[in-house]
């Protein structure tokens, strides 16, 4: 059998594609392919390779371009069949930890998900010793996996810097003792950064996020101090040029959000590349929908060109020889991740988990606060037994919208919290999110051809 | 050599099921996300 359910073809800046969803294999295409492609994908009577044989036959102004297309179908990476059945799972660890140091934040940010940083609790901070016991749950529940992860997140972390150190310091002694390394990350709004702060992040961490939305009024609209004084945006920039200036190679990304507020997005990532930074991430906002810098369905064509314009931005810098790295334009077409990773997505509930400043346990950040889905502690480890395997069930081949969809196994998914936000469920989706989703990674395979021009092929 | 089709990807994903799941691999949401998910853009650790 043919599948054609999953082959999505598209053009973009005079380029056309075609990606083969059950393969992961993306195509680009001259005229005659796009049109034969879609020729195929529409005929009835198309189901199998004999059909398209005999339709070739039939037709001999195809021949040249049946024949290319016959080969990929042969070679399973055009109208390739899906798996007939979930793999059986290697076991799967915990090994990656988000620690919410700070259940406080000194900004606030208007769209935040973390209720200005207290998750809807109390503003409080994790003491040393709960980091203590989170570094020795993940020491445990890793078994014999080497490398492992920690996120310091908030609320702001520097508000809690002691603390910060003191694991990481902990943590490398103690992964010495054990073999296992540990990557470290932070995400920060600059504010509390220092010399000294900046000098032990670079030491030590293998990455680091500083938040910044863009250009000034962007940023200082949405993101304030809590007293409402002065530019966020004129204090973090000259500390984030300061700390990246240190960080030799290593990665970093300047994270901005944007909202229904800045849907020319494009505008702010230059504005960030135009500040010295060349790693960028820019996130859709995740919030309920009555606010008023929400993305709702009807940004979406806005929220696309958008996009589209981005991607002519990241190739017109790349060319001009001042390129920049986009979190979401980034794909790997040859060295990606396996399938197994591609079915286990971002592995929220049981092979990532968030701690709280009180050492409970909760499938991810997102979720920290709602009580049906605290696991356990990081003395008890995971007591809520049932919930990582609705986590790990949760995956593309169990999902009806995903599994026929061409994106599945880039996006695996998307965020199960924003799916269990808009759809009630875990294996239902967020469509929003589905469609930036597609649009970035259509522009990501677009730069990626973009980069190597059709007429310079061998 | 094709003459309408060029392949920028590799071999179909169904082939690392023989060889992959070894788990050494990055969180995805701990790179520069943390509120949407992408699992392509990562590199095989292997």
């Amino acid at each position: 059998m043919l599948d054609k359910s999953c082959v999505h073809t598209y053009s973009q800046g005079g380029l056309h594609f075609a990606v083969d969803g059950n393969s992961g294999a993306v195509h680009l295409l001259d005229d005659a392919a796009l049109e034969l492609i879609n020729l195929i994908i529409s005929e009835r009577g198309i189901e199998n390779r004999a059909d398209l044989t005999e339709f070739l036959r039939q037709r001999p102004r195809w021949q040249e371009v049946g024949a290319e297309v016959l080969e990929l179908v042969d070679q399973g990476l055009l109208f390739s069949e899906d798996l007939t059945e979930v793999p059986p799972r290697p076991e799967t660890v915990v090994k990656a930890l988000c620690l919410n140091v700070a259940h406080d934040c000194n900004l606030r940010c208007s769209y935040c998900f973390a209720s200005t940083g207290d998750f809807k609790g109390e503003r409080e901070l994790m003491p040393f010793e709960v980091a203590q016991a989170a570094v020795e749950f993940l020491l445990r529940a890793s078994k014999h996996r080497r490398q492992l992860e920690i996120d310091f997140f908030g609320g702001e972390p520097l508000l809690n810097w002691d603390v910060v150190r003191r694991t990481v310091e902990y943590a490398q002694e103690r992964a010495r003792e054990h073999g296992k390394v540990f990557r470290f990350t932070i995400t920060t709004n600059g504010l509390g950064l220092t010399p000294a702060i900046s000098d032990f992040i670079n030491k030590h961490m293998y990455n680091v996020v500083l938040s910044l939305d863009g250009r000034r009024k962007v940023n200082d609209r949405v993101r304030q101090t809590a007293g409402q004084r002065g530019s966020v945006y004129d204090v973090v920039v000259p500390k984030y040029r300061e700390l990246v200036a240190g960080r030799k190679g290593r990665s970093y990304y300047v994270r901005g959000t944007f909202t229904a507020l800045n849907l020319d997005f494009a505008q702010d990532v230059a504005h960030i590349h135009d500040l010295g930074f060349a790693q960028i991430s820019m996130e859709p906002v995740v919030t309920s929908e009555e606010q008023d810098w929400a993305l709702r369905e009807e940004h979406l064509p806005r929220i696309l060109e958008e996009y589209e314009r981005l991607a002519e931005l990241y190739l017109e810098r790349q060319q001009e020889g001042r390129p920049f790295n986009f979190f979401h334009f980034n794909v790997e077409l040859k060295k990606g991740p396996c399938l197994y990773k591609r079915l286990s997505g971002c592995g929220a509930g049981y092979e990532y988990l968030a701690v709280t400043p009180q050492g409970e346990l909760y499938p991810c950040h997102q979720f920290v606060g709602n009580e049906d889905f605290r696991l356990g502690s990081v003395w008890d480890g995971i007591v809520h037994e049932e919930l990582p395997l609705r986590f790990k069930d949760a995956h593309v081949l169990n999902s009806p919208t995903c599994r026929s969809c061409w994106a599945k196994y880039y996006c695996s998914g998307g965020c199960p919290k924003n799916n269990w936000e808009k759809a009630g469920n875990f294996l239902g989706v967020d469509e929003l999110s589905c469609q930036l989703e597609k649009k970035r990674l259509e522009c990501a395979f677009y730069i990626q051809a973009g980069s190597q021009p059709y007429s310079d092929q061998e | 050599m094709k003459k309408h089709i060029k392949t920028l990807s590799g071999t179909p994903l169904k082939n690392t099921l023989l060889h992959g799941g070894c788990g050494e691999c990055q969180t995805s949401c701990q790179s520069a996300c943390k509120t949407s998910c992408t699992v392509g853009n990562q590199a095989c650790e292997r």
